[in-house]
């Protein structure tokens, strides 16, 4: 059991232990494998839940602190789980030079949310990056992996206006599917 | 292979993001669908990202095309007209272009990029590749490969541009029976990908020259610290490393003598402070990304206190070549201090915006100009900053400057590990000033308070200025604070943190002036100091503007022309981005 906090949150009970044991196991408890575990959890659960840092701190025989001054040292990590979408908007030296700042100020000002943030719906979360590594291609968007280049505030907000049908739309094929 | 035609698309970050991927399908299936005898294969990046997805098709006898911007309808054309016509279709047609783009290029460390298939062992194979290893093993001694390594003058190529040999020779001689060799190919500098094509283009070349490496010093262990940002690079480095060791280059008894070596992969988490040696080797341990004091350098004491060598990515990929061709081969390029050649992205406000690779000693003026095709849209150049957030802006006067460690130096920049931004009449200093302090101040590991709090303070100062809310006298305080940071720091970010605002506020003072005296920004970007008015002449009542207006500072009936009230305007710039006829002014 976690150490540290008795009490049993929603959020506890739903880490899924098992898998937890096998990422640690995979790293043979080595503490200094932190940052792959960490990378190995996240890719698992999505985020950093505050609850498995206090579960691998006991397993690890380190300290909750060590791990969370990890985390919250490397950009990597997220202490909290990204929407449907993850609006990452280039914010490196090409971008800036090409107006990224108009980019964020579209999706802040559309869907009212600041950086680092999640809509409502968590539909959306927009997460500012350093550099994509696509610079001649500035500025540029990247969602689900795809790179959207020399974007616009415009295109942006017809983007998110896409994307947000797109989710719709399979929603609702879900819906019928299940309905049938 | 010969008496086949050849296609070739360039997949690397820069090529997929422009839609390669699409492209290499639908050439695949109208190739399929045709019927034709041709071979198509997957390459890295060539250079010119600015025109990707490239497409090449090298004829049976070896005439090759290039073709640019090859979306996938244009595929289907490409096929149709080039394969199964033999007419090139000439509108597509980069191979002019990519002469220009070469003409002053010399292809040391990107000899097989864009040209190999990265995840073909058997490609780097048949240019050449492994031949050093197989030429150092057996005929050389370590002391002959770094001897050699002496005798090229390479110099580090991740920024601070000290002697390859050196170092090698000083792991080696240090006392210890393990020891490490770590590739660092976490590139953090925004607005450089030197590493990350090096990696995606030809990852065997960066494996051999570790090889080589390892052998030199005496390791038997390494790693890649590679930034987690870069999934495909860490792919293709892994399929590099499978295929190595499947074909004997990697493991025990390499080629048959007692040379061992194993290679790891490690995913950095995203701190531009690990670039630096020590705290690159703080996060191999995993621990927190924090540099420490130098000596003991990493030489003696580095991972796990063993003698470590640490070389970047670039570096590893000038050995191989350097070992079989010889050192004096690459010293004849560069000048007398800064010899060989060096890669550098460009990128920016610049019309080719790509990787390029030139002999150290070019000009600025030459890259910016000749190789770059200057800038677009017939805007006027301004500034170009070299080395991201450590180095700094170079103006318009000094663009005769060579590009060697020396004279770089002197201005005030550093060659830092490549990245050259370009910059026009239509970016503001002060503000470019303003996001390298902010990036450098968000990667501040916090454990220098010069580091941490000054550049907060200095960052502060640069945001009033932007916003029009500082006072003349503010600039000293920020040039004494600069100073105070470069010497209260520990590590490279601190020390060279103030560089980008040094050097605007030496060549750009009068940028800064106007924004302090008349609360205006020439390049009118700083949106706090701008003022926003409707032309009534071009404005055709839409409304979009008023949708968009968070504050209502925008009135007007429909179909007639809308005004701002500037006392209500909170310059967010929303209408200007909104209006499609260009009515909204900015002054």
């Amino acid at each position: 059991m976690a150490a540290g906090c008795a009490c049993q949150t929603t959020e506890e009970k739903s880490l899924p232990y098992a898998q937890l044991d096998e990422v640690i196991a995979k790293y043979r408890g080595e503490a200094a494998a932190i940052i792959a575990i960490l990378q190995d959890v996240q890719e698992l659960i999505g985020y950093i839940p505050k609850q498995s840092i206090a579960y691998m701190a006991e397993k690890l025989h380190v300290s909750p602190a060590k791990i969370y001054g990890i985390v919250t040292f490397y950009a990597q990590f997220r202490l909290a789980p990204v929407g449907r979408f993850n609006l990452m908007v280039c914010e490196g030296t090409a971008c800036h030079v090409n107006g990224a700042k108009s980019l964020t100020r579209a999706i802040s000002d559309e869907l009212n949310i600041a950086g680092g943030e999640t809509t409502e719906d968590g539909m959306f979360t927009l997460e500012r990056v350093a550099c994509v590594g696509c610079c001649s291609l500035a500025p540029v968007i990247v969602v689900d992996g795809e790179a959207y280049a020399n974007m616009t505030p415009a295109q942006v907000r017809r983007l998110i206006g896409q994307l947000r049908e797109k989710e719709q739309s399979a929603g609702e094929a879900q819906i019928a599917k299940e309905e049938l | 292979m010969q008496g086949k035609t050849v296609v070739k698309v360039g997949l690397s970050t820069c090529g997929i993001a422009a839609g390669g991927q699409k492209t290499y399908a639908a050439l695949a299936r109208e190739i399929t669908k045709h019927g034709l005898d041709v071979e198509l294969r997957r390459t890295g990046c060539i250079g010119m990202c600015y025109i990707e997805p490239i497409v090449e098709i090298i004829s049976p006898v070896g005439e090759n095309d290039y073709y640019g911007a090859v979306t996938e309808d244009k595929a289907v054309q490409l096929v149709e007209e080039h394969l199964l016509k033999s007419v090139p279709p000439y509108g597509l047609q980069v191979s002019h272009e990519k002469e220009n783009v070469f003409s002053k290029q010399v292809r040391v460390a990107l000899r097989n990029c864009g040209d190999i298939d990265p995840e073909s062992i058997s490609d780097y194979r048949s240019r050449g590749g492994y031949e050093s290893l197989r030429k150092a093993l057996l005929e050389m001694s370590p002391e002959q490969v770094i001897g050699e390594m002496l005798a090229s003058g390479l110099r580090g190529r991740g920024g601070a541009g000290f002697l390859t040999g050196l170092k090698w020779r000083f792991t080696r001689a240090a006392k210890g029976e393990i020891k490490y060799l770590v590739c660092n190919a976490d590139e953090g500098d925004p607005g450089a990908f030197m590493d990350r094509s090096i990696i995606e283009g030809d990852p065997h070349a960066v494996l051999e020259g570790m090889l080589l490496a390892a052998y030199a010093i005496g390791a038997s262990v390494g790693y890649v610290y590679v930034r987690a940002e870069y999934p495909l690079a860490i792919v293709r480095l892994e399929k590099a490393i499978e295929a190595a060791r499947e074909a004997g280059f990697l493991g025990e008894n390499i080629l048959g003598t007692n040379f061992n070596f194993i290679l790891k992969i490690k995913k950095g988490a995203g701190a531009f402070v690990c670039g630096e040696e020590t705290a690159l080797l703080a996060s191999l341990e995993g621990e927190r990304g924090m540099p420490r004091l130098k000596p003991p350098f990493p030489a003696e004491q580095g991972l796990w206190k063993k003698p470590t060598c640490i070389n970047n990515v670039e570096t590893f990929a000038n050995v191989p070549w350097i070992i079989l061709n010889g050192g004096d081969k690459f010293k004849a390029y560069g000048t007398e201090k800064s010899s060989g050649t060096k890669v550098f992205a460009l990128a920016g406000k610049i019309r080719r915006g790509g990787l390029i690779e030139v002999p150290m000693g070019i000009t600025l003026r030459e890259i910016v100009f000749e190789v770059g095709g200057g800038i677009p849209g017939g805007k006027n150049f301004k500034g170009i900053q070299l080395g991201g957030p450590s180095g700094g802006c170079v103006p318009e006067s000094l663009l005769d400057t060579p590009v060697d460690y020396e004279s770089i130096v002197k201005t005030g920049a550093i060659v830092g590990s490549g990245g050259m931004i370009v910059m026009d009449e239509t970016t503001c200093m002060v503000d470019m000033a303003r996001f390298f302090l902010n990036f450098a101040q968000n990667e501040s590991c916090g454990k220098c308070t010069h580091c941490r709090v000054g550049t907060k303070r200095m960052l502060e100062i640069l945001v009033r200025i932007t916003e029009g809310k500082a006072q003349l006298e503010e600039l000293d305080l920020l040039y004494e604070l600069a100073l105070e940071v470069k010497e209260g720091s520990l590590c490279g970010l601190g020390q060279t943190a103030p560089n980008p605002v040094l050097t605007t506020l030496k060549y750009f003072r009068e940028e800064y002036e106007t924004h302090l005296r008349e609360r205006k920004c020439p390049a009118k970007v700083c949106r706090e100091l701008l003022s926003y008015t409707i032309d009534a002449a071009s404005c055709t009542g839409c409304g979009l503007c008023t949708r968009r207006c968070p504050t209502a500072a925008i009135t007007g009936e429909k179909k007639a022309v809308h005004i701002i009230s500037q006392e209500m305007c909170v310059r967010c710039g929303n209408c200007y981005d909104a209006c499609k006829v260009n009515a909204v002014l900015v002054e």
